[in-house]
């Protein structure tokens, strides 16, 4: 029987879970690199074993860690990540220009059929690409020499590129969404890049409708239909059925359509999963009910999930990396959140239970199917 | 005939994260050769110790991470210009050149 591993970034380390594929019983196993801080881990969609890892401190900087056994062990590989070429600037706070300034990496994207290549998006945005296994990284500086990058500006959370989507259809084509620019995509490998936020509508900006400075929170893809893709933005939930050269809004009747995390049912192109949060400035769920929210038909129409799920003074928040599904049948589907805990499904969000509490605040799930 | 310069042994002493990281213990010792400055003995570190590299100055800048100080003789010489001779006990090796992360809260 096939197995599944989630691996979990924290706060203060990252952990590795396991289950076969009943998804009933769990080990964990951590943490792993104790008391700093894991923002993101990722295993090779070709090797499983393959893992890369994102360990940030304000302390002593970035540093990313490679396992070749399934994340048993841990070799530290490169952390040079040296913007390509003029450095150039971006918009400030104030309105200034001001330098790119690396800060740490938010996301890997291991590639979809070589172990040894890999992306990695980071602060200040940008998207850097290794081939030898996470030793060295090269901009693809494409992304940032952008014609709009000159206007970018970061939120209160910074500026990152914090999903890398790797088209399965169309090898050279890539999707990126930044906080707080948008979309871009690359048809030509990461060597050149544009905006795709057409129909996004940002009332914090002066003009709502602009070509960038949208904060989209996340994108998903079902790698069968791979033109459609789901966003969680910053208030809104939306959708395109052109590989985002135009969105829809497809929040419907939910409860609240801000959040972070937004992904796909691995079998099922049309359902969705959201973790509404009350607004920008109360990151918790509406009434104090976590409850995550399906839509079976791509948006517009939602249920809420809440079998399993805390129904009373629940004041945490999932961040936009800490949801993932697993690729069993019945679908699983998986969370974290600031509270420490990991929830998981065995079928489709039907019914949840909490995998692991009492983890130091979850910044990121994902999960892996192994033998 | 002119005798080559012995190298000095200075003895860094490290944050535990950054023991961890690097596998060592508590203090390392470095030869450095030449005048024995802030960025010497810290070329030096990296060059022993890889992992280090980015971890205590920003590789960008080169500059000292803005949460890492560095002590020696009971004396804060983190704003000390990066070329500035350390203290003769450091160059000696009977002080220690300290490395450390601020502290925080939480």
């Amino acid at each position: 029987m096939s197995g599944v591993r989630l691996l979990v970034g924290t706060r203060k380390g990252a952990f590795v879970l396991n289950s076969d594929g009943s998804r009933r019983a769990w080990s964990i196993e951590g943490p792993h690199f104790a008391g700093w801080e894991i923002y993101h881990l990722k295993g090779s969609p070709s090797d499983p074993d393959r893992i890369y890892a994102s360990q940030s401190s304000s302390w002593f900087g970035q540093v990313v860690h490679r396992s070749d056994d399934g994340g048993k062990s841990w070799q530290t590989v490169g952390n040079d990540f040296s913007y390509a070429g003029e450095t150039g600037t971006h918009q400030w706070f104030d309105g200034t220009p001001h330098p790119w300034e690396f800060a740490r990496v938010w996301h890997f994207e291991p590639s979809l059929d070589d172990p040894d290549t890999v992306y990695a998006g980071v602060e200040d945005a940008a998207i850097f690409r290794s081939t030898d296994g996470g030793v060295s990284w090269t901009e693809l500086a494409g992304l940032r020499g952008n014609d709009t990058g000159p206007r970018w500006q970061p939120g209160a959370g910074g500026m990152a590129v914090h999903t890398v989507i790797l088209d399965p259809s169309h090898p050279d084509r890539m999707f990126v969404a930044i906080s707080a620019a948008g979309v871009f995509r690359s048809d030509d490998a990461g060597e050149s890049w544009r905006p795709m936020n057409k129909g996004l509508r940002s009332e914090f900006m002066p003009e709502a409708e602009a070509e960038v400075g949208h904060c989209v929170h996340r994108i998903a893809q079902h790698p069968t239909r791979p033109d459609t893709l789901f966003m969680q933005k910053h208030w809104d939930v939306m959708r395109s059925d052109d590989a985002g050269a135009s969105w829809y809004e497809v929040s419907g009747d939910l409860p609240s359509d801000f959040g972070f995390p937004i992904d796909v049912h691995a079998h099922e192109p049309d359902t969705v999963y959201v973790v509404p949060i009350t607004s920008d400035s109360v990151h918790f769920p509406p009434d104090g009910r976590l409850r995550v929210y399906r839509s079976r038909s791509g948006g517009g129409e939602w249920e809420p999930l809440a079998e399993g799920l805390p129904r009373a003074n629940c004041y945490t928040n999932v961040l936009r990396d800490a949801m993932d599904v697993d690729h069993l049948d019945p679908c699983g589907v998986y969370f974290g959140t600031t509270g420490g805990e990991v929830y998981g499904s065995a079928d489709g969000g039907d019914h949840w239970s909490a995998i692991v509490e009492h983890l130091p605040a979850v910044l990121s799930v994902e999960v892996q199917d192994v033998a | 005939m002119i005798q080559p310069e012995q190298p000095h042994a200075v003895r860094v002493v490290l944050p535990a994260q950054l023991r961890t990281l690097a596998s060592v213990g508590r203090e390392v010792t470095v030869p450095i050769v030449g005048e024995v400055t802030q960025r010497s003995v810290l070329d030096a570190l990296e060059s022993l110790l890889p992992t280090l590299e980015g971890t205590i100055r920003d590789r960008a800048t080169a500059r000292r991470r803005p949460f890492v100080r560095f002590f020696a003789c009971e004396e804060d010489l983190s704003h000390e210009p990066p070329d500035t001779p350390l203290p003769d006990a450091v160059a000696s090796g009977r002080e220690p050149f300290i490395v450390l992360g601020a502290i925080a809260g939480g």
